[in-house]
This record gives structure tokens, sequence and C-alpha cells, in this order.
């Protein structure tokens, strides 16, 4: 395998937009990536195409049949919430694998106001949603939360306090969905959704997309644009523990991405400047801080106590909003991670920028279960 | 203990489920056990071990109905239809598997959920269905669904 770099980068508003098409926001983000490399969709060799409800529709070829239709090989990628960052990582291995010198990954999705999602509600027929406990997200990610206060005492507080950070930082993302402060009094009064996950500690549904140019080392010298180097790309699966058929365990297959990717990028977790992670829930990125090796067992709570997550802290982690506040198109996710390393490691992370960052780490998991994690390095 | 008698035919909301097909049986959770390592598996159908990777058969188990409370969730938002609040409960039962349920005869309170609290399992009538049977008459058919309750030991 030999390195692959980001040469561009492009991202939609995060939103609701009616009156477009998947294709159309698709398009939209493709062409910004295109932009910012300096490059012609021409350049592209392959596609690939990120997007989870309409799997089906040939989204990729309609994407470059609004945008060029220029016959390259086009993939059509579906991984739950990982559908983007496996798109990513798809368009990452065409270049490292020799085969290609420019592949793009462009993450799409369009979910409207739909909400409460989540499989494993019918079983022969029969609806068991409610009756055999839930398989909705809020409900599995709940759980997961409640696990970690068993475990090590963590308290509800703790919990809330990601929200009131994601919210805080999503305020100088004009891309984020909502950019709106919430004061810790207003994430814990909110309507309880799963407990211990109140309105606010959910992430919204909504339309978005975002996409990614990955290069040769030796097509990059032909271009001005700066390169990011991507350090390692790692995918894994659930493997085999006690509970996660009945309890989807995030956690282990989190844990073993992140030290594939650690060892391949030959950094460890007091490298990184900069961390985007899958924070479906607030319950989740907690968690998350032990998986990625940020903190020891059972000091997650202490590490957001002490603000050390926040923008100004030891490892800020979600500068862009996070999926709580920028918003969880589950297609585009994995994608605008992306967009935010590049944008950090290219110092262009405006008000929101980690000062002097040179490593950052990208993690996604979508339940049933995928997870890749990627680290970037300027 | 078995759902509420109607007199109408009954059926389990999902195949893990065993209904009692006469008066002195229970009704209890069907799971599988790898011969080769030893693992369980919680419902019906299984072509192999995914702890160890053998293909040999598994092997069908009837699973206790006792346990015990691993972690939980309480439902405040659902789908249409389903009562709200409920706690949404794993429950790890002996032999090593564990079961996602409704916790029921408790208050939806964490101050209420002790972490290992005894469990037990309980049928209950969710819902009717009404369709043709074979001799093209119009039945009713209770569909029961398994839940698990506080027990004292």
């Amino acid at each position: 395998m030999r390195d692959a770099y980001v040469l561009g980068v492009g991202m939609i508003k995060f939103g609701r937009y009616p009156d477009k098409d998947v294709s159309q926001l698709g398009g939209e983000a493709a062409l910004g990536a295109l932009k910012d490399a300096g490059m012609s969709i021409k350049d592209i060799e392959m596609f690939v195409c990120g997007n989870l409800f309409q799997a089906n529709a040939m989204n990729g070829q309609k994407i470059l049949q609004q945008i060029g239709q220029t016959g390259i090989p086009v993939f059509n990628v579906s991984n739950a919430c990982a559908t983007g960052s496996t798109a990513f990582r798809e368009a990452y291995v065409g270049v490292a694998s020799g085969m290609y010198d420019v592949t793009m990954a462009v993450g799409v999705e369009q979910m409207g106001k739909m909400g409460l999602l989540g499989g494993g509600a019918r079983s022969g027929g029969e609806s068991v949603e409610g009756v055999l406990g839930s398989g909705l997200m809020p409900a599995v990610f709940g759980q997961a939360g409640v696990e970690h206060m068993r475990k090590y005492g963590t308290t509800a507080e703790q919990f809330a306090k990601i929200s009131v950070k994601n919210h805080k930082h999503s305020v100088h993302n004009p891309l984020s969905q909502y950019q709106v402060e919430v004061s810790l009094d207003d994430v814990m009064k909110a309507r309880m959704v799963a407990y211990p996950n109140t309105l606010y500690m959910c992430c919204p549904t909504g339309d978005g997309a975002a996409a990614a140019i990955l290069v040769s080392e030796e097509k990059m010298k032909q271009f001005t644009a700066k390169p990011i180097k991507v350090a390692a790309s790692v995918l894994t699966s659930d493997p085999y523990t006690e509970r996660d058929l009945t309890m989807p365990d995030v956690n282990t297959l989190t844990r073993n991405a992140a030290t594939q990717a650690y060892d391949k990028a030959g950094l460890g977790p007091q490298d990184l400047d900069v961390v985007e992670l899958h924070d479906c829930f607030a319950t989740a990125e907690l968690l998350h801080y032990e998986n990625l090796g940020l903190c020891g067992e059972g000091e997650a709570g202490h590490l957001i106590d002490q603000g050390e997550t926040a923008l100004g802290g030891k490892v800020p982690v979600n500068v862009s909003g996070g999926l709580l506040s920028k918003g969880h198109p589950l297609g585009a996710t994995g994608v605008a991670n992306i967009y935010e390393l590049v944008n950090q490691l290219r110092g262009n992370g405006g008000a929101r920028q980690v000062e002097g960052a040179k490593a950052g780490l990208a993690h996604v998991i979508g339940l049933g279960s995928a997870c890749t994690v990627h680290i970037l390095t300027a | 203990m078995a759902a509420e008698g109607t007199g109408n035919r009954q059926r389990a909301i999902a195949p893990m489920l065993r209904l009692p097909t006469s008066p002195d049986e229970q009704p209890y959770l069907v799971g599988y056990r790898c011969p080769a390592c030893g693992a369980h598996f919680i419902g019906s159908g299984r072509v192999g071990c995914s702890k160890c990777t053998a293909t040999q058969p598994l092997t069908e188990v009837k699973l206790s109905n006792r346990g015990s409370l691993y972690v939980y969730s309480i439902v405040h938002q659902s789908v249409p239809g389903v009562a709200v609040p409920y706690v949404s409960a794993i429950v790890d039962l002996p032999e090593g598997v564990s079961v996602r349920c409704n916790l029921v005869d408790v208050e939806p309170d964490p101050a209420k959920l002790e972490f290992g609290m005894p469990v037990e399992l309980v049928t209950r009538k969710v819902r009717e269905r009404t369709e043709k049977n074979a001799q093209d008459e119009e039945e009713t058919i209770d569909i029961v669904a398994f839940f698990f309750k506080p027990s004292q030991n």
C-alpha cells in the first residue's frame, strides 16, 4: 500500500432541503471539493457514493449525471451511520492500492424530519418495538450510557455536559444545522427521550452532503492545494462479545479500530490535536473518550468535567459542533468529519480553529456494527 | 405464568418465546448452545457459532426464566401505539446470554432500578389478530409477549 492524501474537500450546510434531491445535494458537495482541489470532474478516476436510505437508487451515478458523466467506475456503499466514512475509506483504498491516482468520495443523505431510527421492530410480522424492549437508537445509546454509569458511577449531568460543549462549538460553524448555545440547565430540563438522553442529547435528523478527493503523492505534486496525509484508515466490524447480539457493543470495535489506526499512523492518542468522534447521542461521546484512549478507563466523566475536550482544552473533541449540533445526515457524516479535519489541519478552522493542529482523528460507528477510524496529518 | 385465558388460540410474538402446550408447562425462551465452545445464543434459527466459528449444528436449549438486570433505559418517546414511559432492559440469564425486554411491574424511575436486581419472566397478551383459519372461518388469536419483572430472589 502507498500513501494517499486528501487534496480537496467540500460540504454543504447541513439542514433540510425539501426542494432538492440527493443527486443535487451530493453534486454541490462534489463541485465544492473539485474547486478546493483545483480539479475538474475529468480528473477523477473512480467515484464512491455513500448513502443509506436510498441505497438502491444508484446515487453515485446520479451525481455524475448532474456534474459530468465521464464513464468512470462508481461504487455505491452503505454501512449504517458509517456509510460516509466507508465511502471515504473505499476511495482511500483505491489510491493506496495503486489502482487509481485520483478518487472521490461523496457522502449524502436526505432524511427530512425522519425520527427515531433503528431496526429490529418486527419479528415474523409482529411489531415488537416497545414490547420486547426498544431497538430504536435513543434507547440503545441510553443503555450504553447506563452501562457506563453502572461501571464507573458516571452521572446524567456529566453526559449532559457533552451536549453543552458541542452546541457551544457549533456556534462557530456556519455549516452546522444548528448554531445555538444551550446551558446545562436547558439540557437537563429538556424533554427526556430515552434516559439519560434528553432531547438536546440526541442528534437531529436532516439533509446534507460532503465530499473529499484523494490523490497519490505523485499526483499531489501536480496541484497547488494543500494536501493532508491519510496516516491511517481502518474499518472494523463487531467481534463476538458476550452481549453484542442483544445490546450492540459500541465499544470493542471502536477500541480495535483505534488500536490499529494508532499502530498504522505511528501515533498515540497523546499526539492528537483535534478529534471528530461519533456523538450520535451525548452518552456515546463520553464512552468513546475511553475507547479512543483519550483518557484512562473510567476517567471520561472527569475529562468532560475538566473541560479538556472543549476548544482550548487538552484534546478538543467535535469542534465542528459534532453530530449533536452540526447534524447527522447519515451518509454525509463520515465525509463531513474529514472536511472538518482537513480544514483544521490546514489552519482554516476560523473561530473554531485548534491552534497549530497537526494531527486529527475521525471516528464513526454504524450500529450493526461498523466502525471507521481515520488519522489525518498536516 | 400463562397469559390470561380468553379461550382464544395463543401465538407467541416472536419465535424465541415458546408458549405452553399443556397446563402443566411453563413458557420459556429458546436459545442455542454451541457444542464446541459452550457459547449460548438467544433467538430461533442459527447456522453456526459466531464466537468460535464452529460449524456443527447448535443444540436448542430451554433458557432459564430467571435472571438479573444488567442495564436499562427509560423510554419516553416511541412509535405510535406504545405507551410511555417504559423500561427497556437488558437482562442477563445464567446461561451467559442476555435478552432485551420490557421490565414491568416496576416504576420507570432510575431510583427504583437496581443494577443486578433479580428478575423473572412473565407472559402477557399484548394484542389480538383476527384472521381466517384453515376452515376459512374468522378466528381471533391472542398475541402473547414475554416480559421480565422484579422477583424475590
